[in-house]
């Protein structure tokens, strides 16, 4: 790693006077190299993250004085309803969308891996839904669904005019599946790579010892994948905790507070509402939430990372 | 650097770009983060850095009042003097940025509004101009105003915003070919009301098109309903947050008499899934799958603009909402918008106050401006424009406007307006899950209670 970094360190800096400087000052430079990102990273996430805290004791309309509250916001924030719920519906969104996602994204992923050529025009195929942006998806599915002029009116289909967005349960079907439509292409492009790491030698191996493609995809794809299904749930986890724009365009929440997820709740409290406190005290809750699930993800990984997946090889 | 510790470091990097991701989302949240103040400040910068004695001022985008503000303020700017520099943003967006923009300090000198309870917390906070003594010595603009705009206008009895725009009271617009078709008369009383409910349902016509996705539209029924049961004096003292104002009997009886729309299936089936940002709820109402829409009066200029010959055909009815049988309310009586605001920032300097003055006093509602309000189908708040209603293509229903403005026995504001923001955000709520029959009518008026004095 040292040597990796120290390496990268110095092609990097091309030494304008040609000559690598010193030994003696190759790690100050290293700290002065990660100063930029580290300056963003203290302005941009851990000043906000201090204030946030801070504001989750005080109450403020967002525009008059801010009042400090002591632990009276924080009661309010968790003795009501709508938070539990919203938490609930987190939780729920968190486990929908990876239990819809990991799958399909590893079948594509697996599929699109193969070097024929159909295989690339397709996966370029799959690629586009990640080339667009979440409220234009957002915008065009609310248009598709509307039950009176959408895809049901268009194609002249009287069983797509559903209330699609307006009951409390195939909301959650459309919105999952709004939600894969646009980031299995991501988890898929991820897979594919993965798979191609994998040494052929594996396959060819397996085929000698008489084991067909599902055996093999169980046997030696699946495991060697492992690494793979971590990140990619890792970013799944996270994104759908902090998942907003599509639910903001689509549904604001709605019906009633059937879609309210966390972050919508925060937003929604904070802005339409006027506040500032409850909707910090929400922040503060998703923060925690996300770094928690994050660090238990990489734990999954646990202590077979130290070892190499090519054991043996 | 040992493996355990690559590892370490690899799972901190990860907790890391969890924590970006989430702590941006924070700083969306509570507004006055860095991000949020420093993106106010950089539009803030963009129209208030002008030279001294020129006003900045954002308005909303949108035909057709978009062309008719730029014309007003082009033809101020032309007279030479102070100037006003007007920046567009669109409805939704500039709500959100307006309250940011206020509480960074980074507003522009007029500030758009609605009146009502979002001024009251603006003046509250002193972030607006007192204009009280001003208008009071300047009979010019005082004597120009037809009289329903000052009430959502003033704050404890000080004048902190003056009208622009036109009046937009709340309508009960019906399809005139349906009912031809049907033989159908429009409703004067809720018993007629609910037979038509009935009628048009036995013939596969939806009764009533509602946006219900967009919950302010389900609000104006309640608006209607507590006006013609309870009189406009029950939301007045909710309004005045008087303690348990929302137990009054009228509100229940209000709530009732949703549940009981919705379960007569009043509305159109799927109206949870219909949004009235798309204007879908127009659209039912001039394709004939809907018989009537109540909505505001805004719509005529859209459905003339969107329907084909809908409204040039004479197809398009209005009326207003029927009285219902043993309520105080009068049938005169009318909700809605009165008006758009503008209020003068008081974090602005000395100059661009006089400029912004300047404007509001002699370029807002001018001659020019008030007959373009006409033309697209509006009833300007100015006194005086009779003439130019005569010659509006649009006469039939101008003038039916106007005549209701003028015997209106009371204009109530709309509630999400005249209501502060927070217990406005639990109303709208409330309403949805009511129409959702999620909640009964007696939890919402125990929930509406809870929002007194929040």
């Amino acid at each position: 790693m040292t040597v990796a970094s120290t390496s990268v360190a110095t092609t990097a800096a091309p030494a304008p006077a040609g000559a690598a400087g010193p030994p003696a000052t190759r790690k100050p430079s290293l700290i002065l190299f990660a100063l930029p990102a580290l300056l963003f990273f203290l302005v941009f996430a851990i000043v906000p993250l201090l204030g946030v805290i801070v504001l989750s004791f005080t109450k403020w309309n967002g525009i008059g004085a801010i009042v400090f509250n002591g632990l009276a916001t924080w009661q309010d924030t968790l003795t009501r309803p709508t938070t539990w719920n919203a938490l609930w519906l987190t939780v729920r969104i968190v486990i929908l969308s990876w239990l819809a996602q990991t799958p399909l994204s590893i079948l594509l992923g697996v599929f699109v891996a193969g070097h024929q050529r159909y295989r690339q025009v397709l996966a370029v195929i799959f690629f586009l839904p990640l080339l667009l942006s979440s409220a234009a998806i957002a915008i065009t599915y609310k248009t598709l669904l509307d039950p009176n002029f959408g895809l049901a009116a268009g194609l002249n289909i009287p069983l797509l005019a559903q209330n699609w967005l307006g009951d409390e349960v195939l909301v959650w079907f459309v919105l999952i599946f709004i939600i894969s439509w646009q980031f299995i292409p991501f988890h898929t492009l991820i897979y594919q790579g993965g798979v191609r790491q994998i040494p052929k030698a594996l396959y060819e191996a397996a085929e000698i010892d008489g084991a067909g493609r599902l055996k093999q995809f169980f046997y030696i794809t699946l495991p060697q994948l492992k690494y793979t299904i971590i990140t990619s749930s890792t970013l799944m986890a996270v994104g759908s905790l902090t998942y907003f724009d599509i639910i903001f365009v689509l549904t604001t929440g709605g019906p009633g507070t059937s879609t309210r997820i966390l972050p919508l709740d925060m937003y929604l409290t904070g802005f339409r509402g006027s506040e500032m406190g409850v909707a910090s005290a929400i922040a503060v809750m998703l923060v925690v939430i996300g770094l928690s699930l994050a660090m238990a993800v990489q734990r999954l990984g646990g202590k077979g990372s130290r070892g190499s997946q090519m054991d043996g090889m | 650097m040992s493996a355990t510790s690559r590892r370490s470091f690899l799972a901190l990097s990860a907790a890391a770009v969890g924590g970006v991701a989430l702590s941006a989302c924070g700083t969306a949240g509570p507004g006055t983060g860095t991000g949020a103040s420093a993106g106010a400040g950089a539009s803030g910068a963009a129209s208030g850095g002008a030279a001294a004695g020129t006003a900045s001022m954002w308005a909303l985008s949108g035909q057709p009042n978009e062309g008719i503000v730029k014309n007003s303020v082009d033809a101020f700017n032309a007279k030479g003097g102070p100037k006003v520099q007007v920046d567009f943003f669109q409805n939704d967006a500039y709500k959100q940025k307006i309250r940011t923009a206020i509480g960074a300090g980074q507003a522009p000198t007029l500030i758009y509004g609605w009146g009502g309870g979002g001024l009251r917390t603006y003046a509250a906070a002193n972030q607006v101009e007192d204009l009280t003594s001003w208008v009071n010595a300047t009979p010019a603009i005082k004597d120009r105003y037809i009289n329903t705009v000052w009430n959502a206008a003033t704050v404890n009895g000080k004048i902190f915003a003056l009208a622009g725009n036109g009046t937009q009271p709340i309508i009960l617009w019906y399809n005139k070919a349906v009912f031809d078709a049907h033989g159908a008369q429009p409703p004067t009383t809720w018993a007629d009301l609910m037979k038509l409910v009935t009628l048009f349902n036995s013939k596969g016509v939806a009764p009533f098109s509602l946006g219900g996705q967009s919950r302010w539209t389900s609000m104006m029924w309640l608006q209607y309903l507590l006006d013609r049961i309870g009189g406009p004096t029950v939301f007045q003292s909710i309004l005045e947050e008087k303690k348990d104002a929302w137990s009054d009997p009228a509100v229940l009886e209000m709530a009732k008499k949703v549940v009981e729309l919705v379960q007569a299936k009043a509305f159109i089936s799927n109206f949870a899934s219909v949004a009235a940002d798309g204007n879908a709820d127009q659209a039912l109402l001039w394709t004939g799958k809907a018989a009537m829409m109540l909505h505001g009066g805004w719509t005529y200029g859209s459905m003339k603009a969107n329907g084909g010959d809908f409204v040039s055909s004479g197809k398009l009815g209005w009326t207003t909402f029927p009285t219902i049988a043993g309520g105080k309310g009068d049938i005169k009586g009318l909700v809605g918008n009165p008006a758009n605001y503008w209020s003068i920032s008081s974090k602005a300097t000395a100059a661009e106050k006089e400029a912004a003055k300047a404007y509001l006093k002699d370029g807002l509602l001018a001659k020019d401006e008030a007959a373009a309000f006409v033309k697209s189908g509006t009833i300007p708040v100015v006194k005086g424009v009779e003439a130019q209603i005569d010659q509006s293509a649009d006469k039939p229903y101008l003038s039916w406007v106007y005549a209701r403005l003028n015997e209106a026995s009371s204009f109530t504001q709309s509630w999400d307006q005249a209501l502060q923001p927070t217990p406005a955000e639990e109303l709208l709520k409330n309403i949805e899950q009511l129409f959702l029959l999620k909640i009964t009518p007696e939890q919402f008026v125990t929930n509406m209670n809870a929002t007194i004095g929040k």
